[in-house]
C-alpha cells in the first residue's frame, strides 16, 4: 500500500471533521484523488482547472523575473542615471545586484498575496464545508505583478481580503465571480490609497523611503521615476526610447513593463489554447482604432497644443500598446475565461471595447492614467449582456432559416 | 402590563431588525449612500427622518377617513413636504454648517421611499397611536443602519468620529499613523457605502434563520 492509498484512507477516516477541506486542499494539490464522479455522463478533458491555472502561471513567470531585475535597475538608474540605448540582453540590466534589490522587495509581495488570499479561501471552504477552490492560484500571482513595488504590505493584505471576499466569495466562489478579482484588488488599492498607487515616487524601489529620510534631514539626492503615462498626462518630455518601452526598462507596476515578455506569454497562452487570441487581437485593434481617431483629431488641429489632452492625443497610436499596463491587462486579465464573454462573436465585441475604452480613459482622464484596469472591469460587467444578445441573435437567425425552408 | 401592549411594542421592535426598512425591504438606500460619509450627518439625518416619519404618520392617520383615495398621494406629499420644510428651516437656523453638508438630501426626505411606504402601508389603515409607534420604529430602524454605516465610513475613511481624531493625527503621525496606517479613501466614496450596507445585510441574513431564503 503506497502513500497515496494511505492518504486516501486517512481522508475516509476523518470524513466528518471540520478541518477536512484543509487537508483535501493540500492532498489534491499534490495528488489526483481516488474519488471519481459516479453519476451522469461526463466528457473527460485533460485540461482541468488546475492545469489551466498552472499554464497561466508559467506564462507569468518571465514577467515576474523581469520585474525583479527591473526593480533593481530602476532603483540604481534613478540614482546614477539611465543607460542609453541598452540592448535587451545587456549586462547593465541582467546582473545580480539588480536582481537582489528586486528579489527582496517582490518576494514579500508574492508571499503576502498568496498567504492572505489562500487564507481567506481556506476559511470560506471550512465555513461552507466544501473543498478549497484553486481559483486564487492565478490571482495570487497576478496581484504582485500589477501593484507598484513600494506598496506597504498591510495595504496589500487589506486589498487582497477585500478582493477575495467581495470580488469572489460573495458571488459563490471560483467560476461565479462577475469581475476579475485581481483587478478588484488593484482598483481597491487605487481608490483607497491613491498616494501609493500614482505619482512619481512609488514606482521606484526605495524612493518613498528616501523622500522620508530627506524630510528628516538626511543629506541625500531625492530619487523618483514617473511612469510614461504619468509624464505624458502632465505634458513632460519622455526620457525613454521606444526600445526601452518595448523591452520594459521603464518605471511601472512590477510585471507590466516588458511588452516583449508579455508578448511571449501571450504566444504561450495562445498556443496552449488557454487564452483567447480573439480577445487579445480585438483589444489591440480597438486600441489602435481609438489611437488613430485621437491622432486624427490632433493632426487636424481640432485641439490646441495648450490642451491638457494634447500630449496623450498626439502620442503615435501604436505607442499606446507599449506603455502602461495595456499589454499586460489585455493578455492576462481580459482573457480570464470566467469574466470574459463566452461566445465567439461576443469575444470580438468584448475585446474591441476593452481596447477602445482603455485608450479613451487614458487620454481623457489624466487622474486615472491606467485606463485598462477600469475598461476591463467595466466590460466584465457587460460580458453577460453581450453574450445574451449574441445568443439571441443566433436563435433569431436560425428561426428565420427554418421559416424560409418550410414556407 | 408594561407601558406598551405586546402588539404595540412589536411595532417598534420589528423594524429594528427582522423587518428593517433598509436591510430587509431595501428602501431609502439613496440617502443611506449619500450622507453616511460622516457620522454626524448620519445622526442628524436619522433624527430628521424620525421626526418627519412619526409626525407624518400621525397626521395621515388622523386624516385617513377624509382623504379621497384618488388624490391620497398628493395629500401625503403635501404633509411630508410641510414637515421636511420645518426640519430644513430648523437645521438652517441652528446648524447651518451641517445643513450645508446634508444639502439637498434633507429636501429629498420627501422622496424617501420609507416615508411614502409607511403612509400607504400603515398610516392609512391604523389609528394615530399605532401609526406614531410604527413611524418611530421604522425611522429608528433606518437610523440605526445609517449610524452603523456612518460609523465605519468615518472611522476608516477619515480616521475620525464626530470630528474627533480618535485614531491620531495623520499629518503629525501620532496614534496608529505612527505605524504606517493610512486612511482608506475608498470609504468616502459612495460605492463603499453600498458595500458596507451589503456586508450588514449579509451578516444579518446569515445569522437570522427566518431570513434565509430558498
Amino acid at each position: 500500500m503506497g502513500l497515496k492509498q494511505n492518504l486516501h484512507n486517512f481522508k475516509e477516516k476523518n470524513k466528518d471533521k471540520k478541518w477536512l477541506p484543509l487537508f483535501s486542499a493540500f492532498h489534491t494539490f499534490l495528488y489526483a484523488p481516488n474519488e471519481v464522479t459516479s453519476k451522469g455522463t461526463h466528457i473527460k478533458g485533460a485540461d482541468d482547472l488546475k492545469r489551466t491555472m498552472n499554464t497561466v502561471i508559467m506564462a507569468l513567470i518571465p514577467c515576474l523575473i523581469f520585474g525583479m531585475f527591473n526593480a533593481g535597475y530602476q532603483h540604481f538608474a534613478a540614482i546614477n542615471g539611465y543607460t542609453e540605448g541598452m540592448s535587451f540582453l545587456s549586462g547593465d540590466f541582467w546582473n545580480l545586484q539588480n536582481f537582489m534589490v528586486g528579489f527582496k522587495k517582490i518576494l514579500p509581495l508574492v508571499i503576502v498575496s498568496y498567504v492572505v488570499g489562500l487564507g481567506v479561501e481556506f476559511i470560506f471552504a471550512i465555513i461552507k464545508g466544501h473543498e478549497v477552490e484553486e481559483g486564487y492560484l492565478v490571482t495570487g500571482m497576478l496581484v504582485p505583478l500589477i501593484v507598484p513595488i513600494d506598496i506597504p504590505l498591510w495595504m496589500l493584505s487589506v486589498a487582497v481580503i477585500f478582493g477575495v471576499v467581495i470580488g469572489k466569495e460573495v458571488f459563490g466562489g471560483t467560476g461565479m465571480n462577475i469581475m476579475n478579482p485581481a483587478l478588484i484588488i488593484r482598483a481597491f488599492l487605487f481608490f483607497a490609497y491613491p498616494t501609493w498607487m500614482s505619482g512619481d515616487k512609488v514606482w521606484v524601489s526605495g524612493a518613498v523611503k528616501r523622500t522620508q529620510e530627506i524630510a528628516d534631514g538626511a543629506q541625500l539626492d531625492a530619487i523618483s521615476g514617473e511612469t510614461i503615462l504619468g509624464s505624458l498626462a502632465q505634458g513632460k518630455e519622455i526620457a525613454h526610447s521606444i526600445w526601452d518601452m518595448f523591452y520594459g526598462f521603464i518605471p511601472g507596476s512590477v510585471g507590466e513593463t516588458s511588452t516583449l515578455l508579455i508578448l511571449l506569454g501571450a504566444l504561450f497562452l495562445i498556443f496552449s489554447k488557454i487564452g483567447s487570441w480573439r480577445i487579445m487581437l480585438s483589444a489591440v485593434v480597438g486600441a489602435l482604432v481609438m489611437g488613430l481617431l485621437f491622432n486624427g483629431i490632433s493632426n487636424a488641429g481640432w485641439i490646441g497644443e495648450g490642451s491638457k489632452f494634447y500630449a496623450l492625443m498626439n502620442t503615435p497610436f501604436w505607442q499606446h500598446l507599449l506603455i502602461g499596463g495595456f499589454a499586460f491587462g489585455v493578455v492576462f486579465m481580459a482573457t480570464d475565461p470566467v469574466t470574459a464573454s463566452q461566445t465567439t462573436k461576443g469575444k470580438w465585441i468584448y475585446g474591441f471595447l476593452i481596447g477602445f475604452i482603455s485608450i479613451m480613459i487614458r487620454v481623457f482622464n489624466p487622474a486615472y492614467p491606467e485606463g485598462v484596469m477600469l475598461a476591463i472591469l467595466l466590460m466584465n460587467v457587460f460580458a453577460p449582456t453581450i453574450d445574451h444578445y449574441v445568443v439571441q441573435g443566433n436563435v433569431k437567425r436560425r428561426l428565420k432559416r427554418i421559416k424560409a425552408k418550410t414556407a | 402590563m408594561g407601558l406598551l401592549s405586546k402588539k404595540d411594542a412589536k411595532l417598534i421592535t420589528d423594524p429594528l431588525a427582522d423587518n428593517n426598512p433598509i436591510t430587509i425591504q431595501v428602501l431609502g438606500i439613496c440617502s443611506a449612500l449619500a450622507i453616511t460619509a460622516e457620522l454626524k450627518a448620519s445622526i442628524v439625518m436619522a433624527i430628521a427622518v424620525l421626526f418627519v416619519l412619526a409626525m407624518g404618520n400621525v397626521v395621515i392617520s388622523l386624516m385617513r377617513n377624509i382623504i379621497p383615495s384618488k388624490i391620497r398621494i398628493i395629500v401625503q406629499l403635501v404633509v411630508v413636504a410641510a414637515l421636511v420644510i420645518v426640519v430644513d428651516l430648523v437645521l438652517k437656523a441652528y446648524a447651518y454648517d451641517l445643513s450645508k453638508t446634508l444639502s439637498v438630501f434633507v429636501g429629498l426626505i420627501i422622496t424617501n421611499c420609507i416615508i411614502m411606504g409607511r403612509f400607504e402601508a400603515f398610516a392609512l389603515a391604523n389609528g394615530p397611536w399605532q401609526s406614531f409607534l410604527d413611524g418611530i420604529g421604522n425611522a429608528a430602524g433606518y437610523g440605526i443602519i445609517l449610524i452603523i454605516v456612518g460609523f465605519f465610513r468615518e472611522l476608516l475613511g477619515s480616521g475620525t468620529l464626530l470630528g474627533y481624531k480618535v485614531l491620531g493625527d495623520p499629518i503629525e503621525k501620532t496614534g496608529v499613523y505612527a505605524f504606517g496606517y493610512e486612511n482608506n479613501g475608498f470609504m468616502l466614496l459612495a460605492p463603499m457605502a453600498l458595500i458596507v450596507l451589503g456586508i450588514i445585510i449579509w451578516v444579518q441574513r446569515s445569522r437570522n434563520e427566518a431570513l434565509i431564503e430558498d
